[in-house]
Formats: C-alpha cells, structure tokens, sequence
C-alpha cells in the first residue's frame, strides 16, 4: 500500500533492477540481431571487444547532435554541457569503482595508455639500477613492455611471478619475489588469454606489508565483477571502455589522489596547465593534469552511459547467469575428443581457452567463422604465456552478459564441424 | 562441409598439413631464414642448399596452421632444383594465385599448387599461406634473413 510521503522518500533511490533476463539483454544490443554467412551470429569475443547497448550508440549519437563542443574552457551553453556531461562522467566512473574522490579518475585511451602513464609518470623516478618490476606470467603484453622499457632505461629487472598448469598464479612464489629492490607491482585481476582471476587483495596485502604499491590491470574485470578499489585496496587500477560495452579509444586510470598528487605529468598540452609563460608552467591539479589536449569527449561519455546501462542490470542474477554459462561451456568442451582446457583456474570469469591435439587454433577460427562463430585464434597479446604452456597459440571463446546456452551449443557443433574437417 | 570450406581444406592440404615433405633441419645448408607472422605468431624457418643458382635442396620447420604448413610443404617439393629465377617467378604466380580473382592462373607453371586458390575467399589466411615463401625469398636474399608477413 502506497502511503503519502512513500513516493517522495522513495525518488532519490536507484530502481532496483529486473531480474535479468538474457533474451532482454540481447535484445539491448542491436549488432546481435544479424547473420554471418547465413547463420546467426554467436559473438564470443568480448574479451576483445565488447558489443554495444542501443543506449551507449544513442548517447553518442544525441552527443555530436545536440552538445558537441571543446569542454573546461567555452563560456558557451553547448560547452557547458559537454563539460558538464564529462564530469558527470567521472563521478559516475569513481562510484563503479568505489573510489574516494573524482579527481582519482583519469580519463586516458584503454588500459595500455593507463599503464605506460603510470609505468612512465609513478614508476619512472622511484625505479633506478638493481630495482625490479615484479609481474606475472599471465600478463597481457600491454603489462609487460612498458615495464620492461622502463627497466631496460634504468637498468632495472623486470621480475615474473610464476603460475601452476591450471593458470593460477603461485602465492608463496610472489610472496618470496618481492625484495628491498620490487618497487611496484603490477598484475592482471582476470587473465585474458585464460578467465583466471587473481587474488588481488592477498597480493596488495603482500606488496603493502613491504611498502610496495600495486598497480591492476583491470581490463578484463570491469565487464565481469564487481570492482571496488577501497576494497582492494589497489595504488592503481585501470580499464579500458571498449570492454566495457562502452566506445573504442576510452579508458580509465584510477590512482590514489596521494599517488597522482606526488607524480609529474605525463603529457604536456592543454588542459592540463594552469598558467604557462615561457620561463615557467604550472601544471593544472588532479585529474586535469594528467589529461593534455581535448580529449575524447564524445568517449567518456558513452563510457557513462555503458556503465548506467550496465548499472541497471540485476548484478547478481547477471553474474550467477555468466558463471553458469562458462561452467556449461567447460562442461560442454571438455567432453570433446581431442579438446584441451587451457587455464582451469578455481576461479576464473568470462574465457574459455583451448587447443585441439592437431588443429592449429587457426583453422578452428576459420572454419567456426564459417558458422557464424567468432572467437579469438592466436596468442592473446600473451606469448611469455603461451610459452608456459607450450603452445604456439590457444582458440579462444569469451562470454558477456548477452550471450545463451543456445550459443555454448552452437559452438559446440561448430567444434564437432572442425574436428570432423581434420579427421 | 560449405563449398568454399571445402576448397579451402582440400585433401592434398589437409595431408601435407597431416603429414610436412621436407620438414626438419637441413644438415649443411649455406642459406636460411626465419619467417614470421606478427598477428599469430607463427613462426617457421626455411633451410636450402644453394649450389650456384640451383636450389639443391629446401626443408623448412615451425608450427603453424594446417594452411601455412601445407603450404610450405608443398613450397620445398615445388622448388627442390629449380633456379633462383624459376623460384621468384613461381614465388610471383603463388602470389597471383592468392590474391587475383580474374588473374587466370598458370597452372602448368603451379602444378599442384593450384590448390591454394581456396585461399582467395578468406583474405586473412593468404598470409598463412605465403609466409614460407616470404621466408625462402628472404633466405635467397641473404645468408641469415628474417621474412615477416607485414
């Protein structure tokens, strides 16, 4: 029963969301709705890239048609909201990830940039000759070469924590890797070329015991789990929009305010000054100081509206709906001749890794395309990691919020298919 | 299978891919070069015996897809002695083959070749199937080379 004074105490709270509904979702995410050589199209490549809502491609679109203009620096009404809109954006991205304040949000273009910022602004003045870099053997290239550019600059050693054949990364070894010399950390929470997701907060609690911060690659979480770097209590933490449902070219850093406060900017422009003579500039304060240059305005906020629409997904029935899929994907795979599981990790979110005794990852690619299937072949940008499991290469098939049952099944004929092929 | 699938995987491919001719090192060979593929990572190194102009003889080695393998198998038979001139001229017409729809290929000159035409319906795989003759290019070129598809 409705009483006076209920609606009103009621308006400032968030609707609870639906329960979730898989057929709903799909039907959020126009791109889903067509056919490839004649098949529908089962999308399992999100861990690339994610698809996009109706509601991230009409803000992007309403944008450039109605508020498109430069922001933090017009005195005019189409400035003003562009500003407005963009900033709204950051606060939107300090609530998902459960930061303290705006100004820890640096908008960069994906987690590659977010890393090589702080690899270049933090790590570059505290790592000298004889420090190390300590990272894992699941890492994504991304999170390996700026470190090892810095190291190879400074004569520095870049450190790798080893992992088990299931893909999950060895505690104790980390533990004992982390010396007087580690002067970050950085790590993955969930590999891309395998699902595993990392215990991150151990590993921070590790690091910190020893004052050394931690920097995660969150590039591959943000679109399963729920993220809360007080939590974690993570230095950094970065993610990439296009994984995010949200537009290509748009990415996160998260650094604790007393992190970026202390660090030099990255790159040098506008926005990112506050006065600038010839003899001297003052730079700007947090975040603008790490934003040169007129950013991807129209990016960050399709950012906002993929986490609005990914805010109004019932967050436990679309988890219990992801980890139900890739248990039932395991299942499925698994009981197929020839097939191997790379990366069994206890815990692990959204990928599914193989290799076929005799079929290079390729031809599974081409002939699954053929069936409107599409998955990743090749190394994942991970080839230290392909190393450790000895192959050149895996398939890989990731899942997101909007894929079915029905789809794990296509894929599985689709194997059939292949093995079928090379007999 | 769907028609092009099937003249992608053609039998003779999926044999040469079951079992590579000439797949291994070449005990004294004055020419070599590793080939790779950036986008995959494969990798594969084609070793000759040049005596004068004459490819005496021509193993290669490496992982990759049943494409690139039966490719660079039936690459070695194909130019096991030939000349330096035939090999860039059959390196030409491969290449033709691969990439041009209305460019009839010389088959007599491809022989068994031929059957890479499949390759043409998926654009992407034509680097699988060229990298060793990238490879055997770069070794001809010089002692030790490194051949790249990009």
């Amino acid at each position: 029963m409705t009483r006076p004074g209920d609606l009103l105490a009621a308006a400032p709270v968030r609707k609870a969301p639906a329960a979730f509904d898989v057929e709903r979702v799909r039907a959020d995410f126009p791109i889903l709705r067509q056919t490839v050589f004649g098949k529908p199209l089962v999308y399992l490549d999100s861990a690339a890239t994610a698809q996009k809502p109706r509601a991230v491609i009409d803000t992007l679109t309403r944008f450039y048609e109605a508020d498109n203009a430069n922001i933090h620096r017009g005195l005019h009404q189409l400035s003003e909201r562009s500003t407005a809109a963009y900033e709204e954006t950051r606060a939107k991205v300090r609530r998902f990830l459960n930061a303290t304040e705006d100004r820890e949000i640096v908008f960069v273009r994906g987690t590659t940039e977010a890393i090589n910022l702080a690899a270049s602004s933090y790590a570059r003045p505290h790592v000298g000759r004889d420090d190390e870099v300590l990272i894992t053997t699941m890492e994504h290239h991304s999170n390996i070469v700026p470190w090892q550019m810095l190291c190879e600059e400074k004569g520095a050693r870049l450190r790798v924590a080893p992992i088990n054949d299931d893909g999950e990364l060895l505690l104790d070894e980390f533990e004992a890797l982390l010396g007087p010399r580690t002067r970050i950390v950085s790590v993955a929470h969930v590999s891309n070329a395998l699902g595993t997701v990392n215990p991150i907060r151990r590993i921070v609690e590790m690091a910190h015991r020893r004052n050394i911060p931690v920097l995660v690659d969150g590039a591959q979480a943000a679109p399963h789990l729920k993220i809360d770097v007080r939590d974690l209590d993570c230095d950094f933490y970065t993610l990439s929009g296009h994984k995010l449902f949200g537009p290509t070219g748009i990415g996160v850093l998260y650094g604790k305010a007393a992190l970026l406060e202390a660090m030099p900017p990255y790159q040098g422009g506008g926005d990112m000054i506050a006065s600038v003579t010839f003899e001297k500039t003052i730079y700007n304060r947090l975040p603008h100081k790490f934003e040169a240059g007129t950013p991807h305005i129209a990016g960050v906020i399709g950012l906002g509206a993929a986490i609005d629409y990914l805010e109004s997904i019932d967050p436990e029935g679309r988890a219990a709906h992801e980890q139900a899929l890739l248990e039932h994907a395991t299942r499925r795979l698994a009981e197929l001749p020839r097939l191997r599981i790379v990366g069994r990790a206890k815990e692990k979110t959204g990928v599914l890794s193989f290799v076929i005794e005799g079929i290079h990852p390729h031809d599974i690619g081409t002939i699954l395309d053929r069936e409107g299937i599409a998955i990743r072949a090749g190394h994942h940008c991970a080839q230290p990691l392909m190393d450790r499991f000895g192959v050149p290469a895996t398939a890989r098939a990731s899942f997101a919020l909007y894929n079915t049952r029905e789809e794990v099944g296509a894929l599985e004929s689709g194997i059939r298919k292949v093995l079928g092929v090379f007999r | 299978m769907a028609s092009d699938l099937g003249d992608l995987y053609q039998e003779v491919i999926l044999d040469h891919n079951r079992q590579p001719r000439n797949f291994g090192d070449l005990p004294g060979a004055n020419r070599r070069a590793e080939g790779f593929n950036p986008l995959c990572g494969d990798r594969v190194t084609v070793s000759l015996t040049l005596e004068g102009d004459v490819l005496k003889d021509i193993r290669f080695q490496g992982s990759g897809c049943a494409i690139s393998k039966a490719s660079a198998s039936m690459m070695t038979e194909t130019m096991k002695g030939r000349t330096r001139a035939q090999a860039e001229r059959l390196f030409q017409e491969f290449h033709r083959l691969l990439t041009e729809d209305s460019g009839a290929p010389d088959a007599a000159g491809l022989g068994k070749l031929v059957v890479f035409s499949g390759v043409r319906e998926f654009p992407i795989r034509v680097k699988c199937a060229t990298l060793a003759w990238h490879t055997l290019r770069a070794a001809l070129d010089s002692a030790h080379g490194i051949a790249s598809t990009e």
